[in-house]
């Protein structure tokens, strides 16, 4: 078990550099750069300026052992659009799509497993209709979930459309800025949630049926085991294991869904943040991003490889493949 | 339920197909005084029943937006005139507007019809070459085993990691922001593809990897045939694995056309796509006054729709307990 963790944690590492390297380097190679920001009525000097400021005036791996002389010790330069270091500008976007990702995903495990254990064991009208509803919004992604869901709350006023917080959300109290946050928060989960929910059900509705063909319920249920403690106690816990075998694979999609969901619903978060950097050719910003998602993702695949090793034994024993 | 799905999906690719002649306009002609002007009513009523005709969308205030429709002529539908199925009479401003007209005054009707066609052809070509470069790409990792094998499913694990979205709006945001339409679609071509092969690969090294050891093969093999021709007899194993994962391709591929062109980084507005033309409902509150922008997410919807309908269909059905 040691050793896997080391493994994964030097994997970890591995991406997180590669990953944002591999921007900077990337958007350093891309035609324009921070300068065209400065607008049409920049003098030469003061382009030249800029340019040496940000090290754009070097060779690109001088510029990068630069960089990441000083990144190691967590300096990540300063970003040309905000005009402030990157270090707190990521950590801050990042709690905001760390905060969504989480909610949904704990929203659509809960929401998806409880459906699924309903449409594998039953055969009656409620499971057929919670199969229409889940094909319906698997059907929905992210990017139409949320223009969706936005047009109906600017339809109704039932929630407001998009932003994490008020205007004078500044202004409030502990208690009353919470509640304005988790006022803000359903819309963005539920665009991000009900997609995957609809994949985690469909999931747990095949898996649990293949378990409910297996032998020991059979065995289990010839000795008399009541069929809901059998679905609940036995079958469900074998049929988990597919659910975690994914667990690693949704993260990426989370992520890649946080995206879209940031951008529609203006979620300050990492998402829309690369975003910006991206097109403004704010390099440094754009691999402080880059570093922090690629951290994300490892972090995500190690908890679903963790869970995966707690649902099924075989995997645990077959440690450290 | 799969056949529900085909039927769908034939519907869209033939609409897709004779888009010149579904379309009551022309995609890119401006009725300038029709700008968010609603779908037009169609009526088959007037005293008694009579052939179907719309009235004319006169403005009423510019600011509001706000339209009704002028009784004074009844504007008969053409049918098969101009070498349209159906159209009213848009040269003199009374065009038929199934889904309304956009911030242009352009008939989104007509606009997603012609949209159908870039959508459509960039994913299924890029599902095409996902295919091919997966295919060949599992065929050799299977086929050769050992280091190579290892190295190409290392890669393969690496990008199935990767969340596509970001680093495929990093690849298209190194490149120059403003492209022309036809390089957009080959550079999307080529992001696309490169996300699209991992998985196909994966199945198909799998389904070799076993296969290779049959006796058919072995018996090939020990008649003297190279890897190439080996390969040849073993690809046939993988057809049905390909299709499925090629047609399971082609609805991501257009959500992550319409997210590109959401964001700006896809094809140029001018050009009409489902993306694009979903980035003219970005604005919230115009929605809430001109709902038929909405009308490309209805279309993406139905094509993913058709698609999990589809792959659904094959599945087993759920056992029952306690009987």
């Amino acid at each position: 078990m040691t050793a896997f963790l080391i493994r994964r944690l030097l994997f970890a590492i591995v991406l997180v550099v590669f990953a944002a390297s591999a921007a900077l380097l990337l958007t350093r190679l891309a035609p324009g750069d921070v300068t065209s920001q400065l607008g049409p009525g920049a003098t030469r000097a003061e382009i030249a300026a800029t340019r040496a400021r940000f090290a754009l005036d070097r060779g690109l791996v001088a510029q990068w052992t630069e960089w990441a002389g000083r990144a190691v010790r967590f300096d990540l330069g300063e970003s040309f659009l905000y005009n402030r270091p990157v270090a707190p500008l990521v950590r801050a976007a990042a709690v905001n799509t760390a905060a969504l990702a989480v909610v949904a995903l704990v929203t659509a495990t809960l929401l998806g497993l409880a459906l699924g254990v309903v449409t594998g064991s039953r055969h009656d009208a409620v499971a057929a209709i919670v199969r229409v509803l889940s094909l319906v919004s698997i059907s929905i992604p992210p990017l139409l979930a949320s223009l969706l869901l936005a047009f109906i709350a600017a339809r109704t006023g039932w929630l407001p459309v998009g932003g994490m917080s008020s205007v004078n959300a500044s202004d409030m109290s502990w208690p009353a800025w919470l509640s304005d946050l988790a006022w803000h928060l359903p819309l963005p989960v539920l665009a991000l949630a009900l997609p995957l929910a609809a994949t985690f059900e469909r999931l747990q509705s095949q898996s649990l049926a293949e378990a409910l063909h297996q032998p020991f319920v059979r065995a289990a249920l010839a000795r008399g085991v009541a069929p809901s403690g059998l679905i609940l106690r036995h079958a469900w816990r074998v049929s988990l294991r597919a659910i975690c075998g994914v667990y690693g694979v949704a993260i990426g999609a989370l992520l890649s869904g946080s995206f879209v969901v940031e951008y529609v619903t203006a979620w300050p978060g990492l998402g829309r943040l690369m975003y910006e950097a991206l097109r403004a050719r704010d390099i440094y910003l754009v691999a402080g991003c880059a570093a922090m998602g690629s951290f994300f993702l490892a972090i995500g695949t190690l908890a679903g490889d963790l869970l995966l090793a707690a649902a099924d034994p075989r995997v645990r024993e077959a440690e450290p493949a | 339920m799969k056949r529900a799905g085909i039927g769908l999906v034939i519907v869209v690719a033939s609409i897709a197909l004779f888009a010149p002649y579904l379309a009551p306009n022309s995609p890119d002609r401006r009725f300038p005084n029709l700008l968010y002007a609603p779908p037009t009513r169609v009526y088959v009523r007037q005293g008694g029943f009579r052939a179907p005709f719309i009235y004319q969308w006169r403005i009423v205030s510019r600011l509001e937006r706000s339209f009704r429709e002028s009784r004074v002529r009844a504007v008969p539908l053409r049918w098969f005139a101009d070498r349209r199925l159906v159209t009213a009479d848009p040269d003199n401003n009374a065009p038929l507007l199934l889904l309304g007209a956009d911030a242009y005054g352009r008939d989104v009707f007509s606009r997603l019809i012609y949209g159908s066609r870039v959508s459509l052809a960039l994913a299924a070509v890029a599902a095409v070459v996902a295919v091919i470069v997966g295919g060949v790409i599992g065929a050799v990792a299977g086929y050769a085993g050992g280091r190579l094998d290892d190295l190409l499913s290392r890669v393969s694990e690496l990008v199935l990691v990767l969340p596509a979205m970001y680093v495929a709006l990093a690849l298209r945001a190194v490149m120059p922001l403003v492209l022309p339409a036809s390089s957009v679609f080959i550079l999307l071509t080529m992001i696309f593809a490169l996300f699209g092969w991992p998985i196909v690969a994966r199945g198909v090294r799998a389904t070799i990897a076993s296969e290779r050891q049959r006796e058919y093969a072995l018996a090939a093999r020990a008649a003297g045939a190279g890897p190439v021709r080996v390969l040849r007899h073993l690809l046939p194993a993988a057809r049905g694995f390909l299709t499925v994962q090629g047609s399971l391709l082609i609805p991501a591929f257009i959500l992550a056309e319409a997210t590109m062109s959401y964001v700006g980084l896809g094809f140029p507005d001018t050009t009409p796509t489902w993306g694009t033309m979903l980035q003219d409902a970005a604005n919230v509150t115009l929605i809430v006054e001109a709902p038929w922008m909405l009308a490309p997410a209805a279309a993406i919807f139905s094509v993913v729709l058709a698609v999990n309908l589809i792959v659904q269909g094959t599945g087993r059905p759920p056992v029952q307990l306690g009987k």
